[in-house]
């Protein structure tokens, strides 16, 4: 369990406890919370989960693979902190996560 | 109008369960008509992971997106179903016990039953969610090339890293007066033999490459004169142009549908599960699109619906004839059908 804090790009913070083994994306789908689309259910196929991940936690994570770099490609607004959030599984480990939403899902 | 096509089902969405639905209508004596927003059948299977592995069709251990379509194509292939690509629905009229639909293509269907199997909604172009890139528009942005000669002796910049980006460069680089090519990093997600044409192209000097930069504006007066990039510091830089193209891949949206007066959840359709029929009559959902309690967005649960929605538009499209139940395994007459008899 992991609490994991989720911000609109208006600033309206979300902190809810995401169970292990779930994604960030899926902590916010199944809380509904706004900014993340998740078109394609989290098969990294669409780019619709873009997050920026506090710089802090940026190391903390399992690193990109390559399809998930490719998949950024097509994400707007992409920074050196982008990451999809449906490829970050939560664990004890990433309880206090910050995650911030972009302006815009394309 | 031109004049209507007739047809027992029109389906909306060549995806797997679009293509299932042709098959579970074709057995029992019903023809279709298939209309999908992309340029080819497959829908997701075929535009977001072709390649990928899947591994819950029952009985198919492992197959990939690709190839399941592939395989559903040859199921289908005894029925002669006409597919409508490029198109999707304009209008929808309600005619008493039957619809009435017009295609972007100017095509007109009648038929007693549609089959929304529209997966997450059409394919749409990734637009960047820039103010002034909608505003221009048609007027010096594109997301696509009708005529490549449009851009005769034009400066050009393409946005993009993948095959449609590295595509256009070396293509338009040939009769354009000048390509820029625009990408957010170094690597390209596109076939090596045409990356290496490109930075071959670079190295002549014929196309400028900037990678690590982002389309950030666009300014002109009444057509993009300009375009913004900035690099991943936030350091901005002005390119001038003609024209821009932007090669974002695409993304998938509900949209006309959310105005058909169907119930909605989120961005799903309600239905029953019974006959997986919305709350317009003969206007059913299947697939990914549909919503009920307990729903999975599983191919597996997308043919389910395609059979049990079927049984329904057979009552709507036959109301005199009765519908008996059959196997493939032992009915001649299925087996006529799909001519193996």
């Amino acid at each position: 369990m992991a609490k994991i804090k989720y911000i609109e790009f208006n600033g309206n913070e979300h902190e809810i406890e995401v169970s292990n083994g779930l994604t960030v994306m899926e902590g916010a789908i199944k809380n509904k919370i706004p900014g993340i689309d998740a078109d394609c259910g989290g098969a990294c196929a669409c780019a619709t989960c873009h997050v920026y991940v506090d710089n802090k936690w940026i190391e903390k994570l399992s690193p990109k693979d390559d399809s998930e770099e490719d998949m950024l490609d097509f994400a707007f607004e992409v920074k050196s902190n982008s990451r999809l959030s449906c490829q970050i599984t939560v664990s004890d480990e990433l309880d206090g996560l910050v995650v911030n939403m972009p302006e815009k899902q394309f | 109008m031109s004049e209507a096509i007739k047809t027992d089902c029109l389906i909306i969405g060549a995806g797997p369960v679009g293509l299932f639905a042709v098959f579970e209508l074709g057995i029992l004596g019903l023809d279709s008509h298939v209309v999908d927003n992309l340029d080819k059948i497959g829908g997701q299977c075929a535009e977001l992971y072709p390649d990928k592995p899947i591994y819950d069709i029952p009985a198919l251990p492992e197959c990939t997106g690709l190839s399941l379509i592939e395989n559903l194509q040859k199921q289908i292939k005894p029925f002669n179903t006409p597919f409508h690509l490029n198109e999707r629905i304009d209008e929808i009229i309600n005619t008493g016990d039957s619809w009435k639909l017009k295609t972007t293509g100017n095509k007109v269907f009648e038929t007693p039953n549609i089959f929304v199997a529209g997966g997450v909604g059409s394919f749409e172009p990734r637009k960047p969610p820039i103010e002034n890139v909608s505003k221009y528009e048609n007027k010096g942005i594109q997301y696509s090339i009708p005529d490549k000669n449009f851009y005769k002796d034009k400066k050009i910049i393409i946005f993009g890293g993948g095959d449609s980006a590295l595509d256009w460069t070396v293509e338009l680089s040939k009769i354009a007066s000048h390509v820029t090519l625009v990408h957010r990093r170094d690597e390209f997600k596109a076939a090596n033999h045409t990356v290496n044409l490109m930075k071959q192209l670079v190295k002549e000097g014929q196309v400028d490459l900037i990678t690590k930069n982002q389309i950030s504006d666009v300014q002109g007066s009444n057509r993009v004169e300009k375009a913004i990039i900035k690099d991943n510091d936030g350091n901005e830089k002005i390119i001038d142009c003609d024209e821009i193209l932007i090669f974002y891949g695409l993304k998938m949206e509900l949209g006309p549908i959310n105005d058909w007066g169907l119930n909605l959840n989120e961005k799903q359709i309600e239905v029953n599960t019974e006959n997986f029929e919305t709350n317009l009559p003969g206007i059913f959902a299947i697939g990914d699109i549909s919503y009920y309690p307990g729903k999975l967005k599983l191919i597996l649960s997308g043919f389910h619906e395609a059979a049990l929605a079927a049984q329904k538009a057979f009552i709507r499209a036959r109301p005199d004839e009765t519908l008996t139940f059959r196997y493939t395994t032992s009915s001649s007459d299925i087996q006529k059908k799909l001519g193996v008899k």
